[in-house]
């Protein structure tokens, strides 16, 4: 805290060289990420920077206010919340379901959302001595860092009803939403000034549920499809949240990791909207899916093929190479492990076999990976769209399992249509394509997909996992 | 219920309208099913085989008499005569070039479908007979000449010595001369092709051949999905690229056919002079006048400079087994159409344009020629659209100009100055460290690897509850409210500092490498 004094060795001091330590080790736990064989040592790089910054911290606490009777108080809170928090915390990364891996990592957005709504509350509460120029920005600052947390809060529990299915997943249309989106930042923008001239409580409680409710408007209007650069998009947030708290609370630290948070989900969703060859702006804004492609309906695409389990079985074990692309389709029928079985018997057999993910693919950005880590499929074959789709021109066989606008060559062929320029997976290049799909329905953009209807192509229908299973039968 | 006959074909023809693997399926579709004793003796499928997938193996009288009778070559008149009354005909009739068998089909009060009759739309291919038959005869083509030609296909370097690599043109890209294409590149041919329409260069380059481009000022656009008639200007200069070709390469294989029309001659006499001795020349459409100069239709011809001209136009029938499975498969898939319930009722729908074409004689009445049917397999129309709306696409898309982003670039630029420059002591040192944050984190997440992005955000979401920290520094205020709500913030950050690690150290464990598994 900058009104402690300075000097050799004080507890200030002593905090603060393990914020940089702590800070440099987070740093090292994302750089750590860039290969499969460091990750592992990543995680503990966080959790040692974790331990340093939390002792460090909790040490600096009791000794401003040991001796008095709240900071005993305080310790006993502390200690339950962090127990009953851990314990929580431990309980549901143990149970969870890999399929649920985006439903999960929503809800944890929306905590950090809520505890920066906390802490700007608090910081309101406990105004501290300052000149009126510091004091302006401090206020400014619990304004801010109330706004983000809120937004984020809202926003990541509305993400996270409609990925686990507890709301409707198609975009919410008001009339004049972007209207209301910015008429929230307007009023934001004005309350702010107020606020700062004028600290009155109520206004912080209007801009708490202004907050809330932007954010819930914001993402109930993006649709399912969507979510993964919401779900990025939100953990941006949640990152400048920390980070709104640091200038609060003058802790570089928070600053630091609150930045690489956000720059992180940043980059992330920069990524999916590439890979969606949509702009950001319109995606947070919940633009795209206005613009639903009636017109195009009536187009002859002529007829689908259908195919056996056992006839698939007789192609893929005459092929000699064969991708499967998964989407997100895989993960609500849980067929990772028939699909990963089905990888391993082909490679027995010399089948070359590879995996081709669509940065798209499934609720939450390198989602599919993690299906298919899970169900034991080594992740060197596991490749990247930029790298597997000049491959699959020479593939005899494509396996697309529950994916749909990730393989539409309308995206690339067809300029008309509501998807154009999107990259996408080529598989119609291949000898074979195997269509895994329920029906004959459109795919999360309403766009009709001509890859069913070429003559390379043949659909398979039913749910994935016993179709998958009744290959594997089949052999 | 309806019952089926197989006849036997006659002549020299090998092929047999079905096999037992098809007549399970015609079984299927709740239909009876007898065949002709011996119909399938000479394509290896025996009588045995018949019975076993269920069919009654009978004399050639009862087969005739069955209500539906499945043939490949068109009827004579005494087999015509054959046919009960209310019976259905279906196999290659080629209705348009045998307009005196149309008539005496006719003549009976039966109906006959034609095969070989139907429209070139993508719901269709399942039961086009043209197309499954040239293939196997493109393919045969290539075997034929292989058979004839004194040389490897494939290019070799042998201890006594080098051999060059067979050269190939196929002139005509079609389903015969694609497959053409692909059997003698996988013999290891060089293979060259030539075709009027531009559009089929994917193709040819696809399975490993190389597209011979006549450049002239004009493109062929194809609405029905065959060939048409070329220009004069076109035609001069493809006959230089033939000739130019001719002397060059050791094998030709021609599958020019234009529909009702003589097939177009591409090789004159001189261009086959011009070939080398021991050169092999497979005429695939002998058959129709041929395409080239002195191919005679079923012969085999040498010329006096040693050029072998094969005239065969019974290239499928040279591959019996193969063809009458292609050939039963389409059978069984126009059946699956005329019988929509499965229920052995064969049903002809005049309103569905695949089952009106083929229909050249309903129950005695003559309903040849169908309407023609428009493909539209090249996108005449579309193209002006297409172009209308590419041009327009990019304007829409782009959103903002390169100026209009340098301008935000500038703005953002100003606004961080402003700031720092009004703002008071810890403020600006608070802005460096942000900024020099988001570069770094912005550099560090981009070498993140993509398969690693689920765990950077649970491992991110466990490093976003430092804001534990500054719940941590308020937990211990004097204000009661204060410290319970500080303690909520504690609590909700702990779930996600050991949620989230946990978390990610699970997803992490199960990462593994290729040589764990295999």
């Amino acid at each position: 805290m900058t009104d402690a004094v300075s000097g050799p060795l004080t507890a200030d001091s002593i905090a603060g060289a393990a914020y940089i330590v702590a800070a440099l080790l987070f740093i090292l736990s994302l750089a750590g990420l860039s290969k499969h064989e460091k990750a592992r040592a990543g995680v503990a790089y966080g959790i040692t920077g974790m331990i340093i910054a939390l002792a460090a911290t909790i040490w600096l606490t009791l000794q401003d206010a040991w001796g008095t009777g709240h900071a005993l108080t305080g310790l006993g809170l502390l200690v339950a919340a962090v127990a009953v928090g851990g314990a929580i915390g431990l309980w549901r990364a143990r149970v969870v379901e890999m399929t649920g891996m985006p439903e999960l990592i929503a809800l944890l957005h929306s905590f950090v959302g809520l505890a920066a709504v906390l802490v700007g509350w608090n910081g309101h509460l406990e105004a501290p001595a300052l000149s009126s120029d510091l004091m302006a920005i401090h206020h400014a600052e619990v304004f801010i860092g109330v706004f983000i947390g809120a937004v984020t809060f809202t926003g990541s529990i509305v993400a996270f009803l409609k990925l686990s299915a507890r709301m409707k997943s198609s975009p919410l249309m008001l009339p004049g939403k972007n209207g209301i989106n910015l008429g929230a930042l307007a009023a934001f923008i004005a309350l702010t000034v107020w606020y700062v001239n004028d600290s009155q409580l109520w206004l912080l409680i209007v801009v708490t549920v202004l907050a809330l409710g932007l954010g819930w408007h914001l993402v109930a209007s993006i649709g399912g499809g969507d979510m993964p650069v919401v779900v990025s998009m939100l953990n941006s947030y949640s990152g400048w949240a920390a980070a709104a708290a640091g200038f609060l609370l003058n802790n570089d630290l928070l600053i630091i990791t609150g930045a690489l948070v956000g720059s992180s989900g940043a980059y992330l969703s920069y990524i999916m909207c590439k890979a969606m060859n949509r702009s950001f702006i319109s995606v947070i804004a919940g633009g795209f899916g206005i613009a639903a492609p009636a017109s195009k309906g009536d187009t002859d695409h002529g007829e689908h093929r259908e195919i056996t389990a056992e006839a698939t079985a007789e192609m893929l074990t005459n092929a000699s190479s064969v991708v499967i692309t998964p989407g997100y389709g895989m993960a609500v029928a849980q067929a990772q492990y028939p699909v990963a079985e089905l990888a391993h018997q082909l490679r027995e057999k010399g089948v070359n076999v590879r995996f081709g993910i669509h940065p798209v693919a499934g609720r939450l950005p390198g989602h599919m990976n993690v299906l298919l880590a899970e169900a034991k499929v080594p992740y060197d074959i596991v490749l990247e769209m930029d790298e597997i789709n000049d491959d699959l021109g020479d593939t005899s066989v494509v396996l697309v399992i529950g994916a749909n606008d990730t393989v539409n060559p309308a995206a690339a062929e067809d300029p008309g249509s509501p998807i154009a320029g999107m990259p996408v997976l080529k598989v119609w290049e291949a000898e074979n394509v195997v269509v895994f799909k329920r029906s004959m329905a459109a795919g999360y953009a309403g766009v009709q997909n001509p890859l069913f209807f070429r003559d390379n192509s043949q659909m398979l229908f039913g749910d994935a996992k016993t179709r998958v299973e009744d290959i594997l039968k089949a052999f | 219920m309806t019952r089926i006959g197989i006849v036997a074909e006659l002549g020299r023809e090998t092929r047999v309208a079905a096999t037992p693997v098809t007549v399970k399926q015609l079984l299927g579709l709740g239909y009876e099913v007898v065949v002709e004793k011996g119909a399938g003796e000479s394509a290896s499928f025996r009588d045995e085989a018949y019975a076993e997938a269920g069919a009654l193996v009978v004399g050639a009288d009862e087969a005739w008499g069955s209500e539906v009778v499945l043939r490949i070559n068109p009827p004579t008149e005494d087999e015509i005569a054959r046919l009960t009354v209310g019976a259905t005909l279906i196999g290659s009739l080629s209705p348009g070039l045998r307009p005196e068998l149309v008539e005496a089909l006719a003549a009976r009060p039966i109906t006959a479908l034609a095969l070989d009759a139907v429209p070139r739309i993508s719901r269709a291919q399942s039961m086009d007979v043209l197309s499954s038959m040239a293939n196997i005869a493109g393919y045969r083509a290539v075997i034929e000449a292989a058979h004839e030609f004194g040389r490897f296909f494939t290019g070799q370097v042998t201890a006594a010595g080098k051999v060059p690599p067979a050269k190939v043109l196929v002139a005509g890209a079609g389903v015969a001369g694609l497959a053409a294409i692909g059997a003698a590149s996988s013999l290891g041919a060089i293979v060259r092709a030539t075709d009027p329409r531009p559009e089929v260069a994917d193709q040819v380059k696809s399975i490993g051949g190389t597209y011979l481009k006549v450049e002239v000022a004009e493109e062929m656009k194809s609405t029905d999905g065959y060939a048409k008639a070329t220009s004069e200007a076109y035609n001069a200069r493809a006959a230089e690229i033939y000739s130019e070709q001719a002397a060059d390469v050791d094998i030709i294989i021609t599958t020019a056919l234009i529909p009702g029309r003589p097939a177009p001659k591409l090789l004159t006499a001189e261009d086959v002079a011009s070939m080398k001795a021991g050169s092999v020349i497979v005429d695939m459409a002998a058959g129709q006048g041929g395409n080239v100069e002195g191919s005679v239709a079923g012969e085999r011809i040498v010329t006096d400079n040693g050029v072998v001209i094969l005239g065969y136009t019974d290239l499928p029938a040279r591959l019996p087994a193969q063809a009458s499975q292609l050939y039963g498969t389409n059978m069984v898939n126009l059946l699956k159409l005329l019988t929509p319930d499965k229920d052995g009722q064969l049903r002809i729908d005049f309103d569905d344009v695949v089952q009106r074409s083929v229909t050249v004689v309903r129950e005695g009445e003559k309903t040849w020629p169908p309407p023609p049917v428009q493909v539209s397999a090249a996108p005449a129309v579309k193209t002006d659209a297409g172009t209308a709306a590419e041009s327009q696409a990019p304007e829409k898309k782009q959103g903002l100009s390169t100026a209009g982003k340098a301008g935000l670039f500038a703005a953002g630029i100003a606004v961080l100055f402003g700031i720092n420059a009004v703002a008071p002591a810890p403020l600006p040192q608070h802005f460096t460290v942000l900024m020099l944050s988001i570069v770094v984190g912005f550099y560090v997440i981009g070498k993140v690897h993509h398969a690693l992005h689920t765990p950077l955000m649970s491992v991110t979401n466990a490093i976003s509850g430092i804001i534990v920290v500054g719940a941590l520094l308020q937990v211990t205020s004097e204000n009661i409210v204060m410290q319970v709500l500080a303690a909520v913030a504690v609590l909700l950050a702990s779930i996600n500092i050991f949620g989230g690690f946990a978390v990610t150290r699970r997803m992490l464990a199960m990462f593994s490498a290729g040589k764990v598994r295999s």
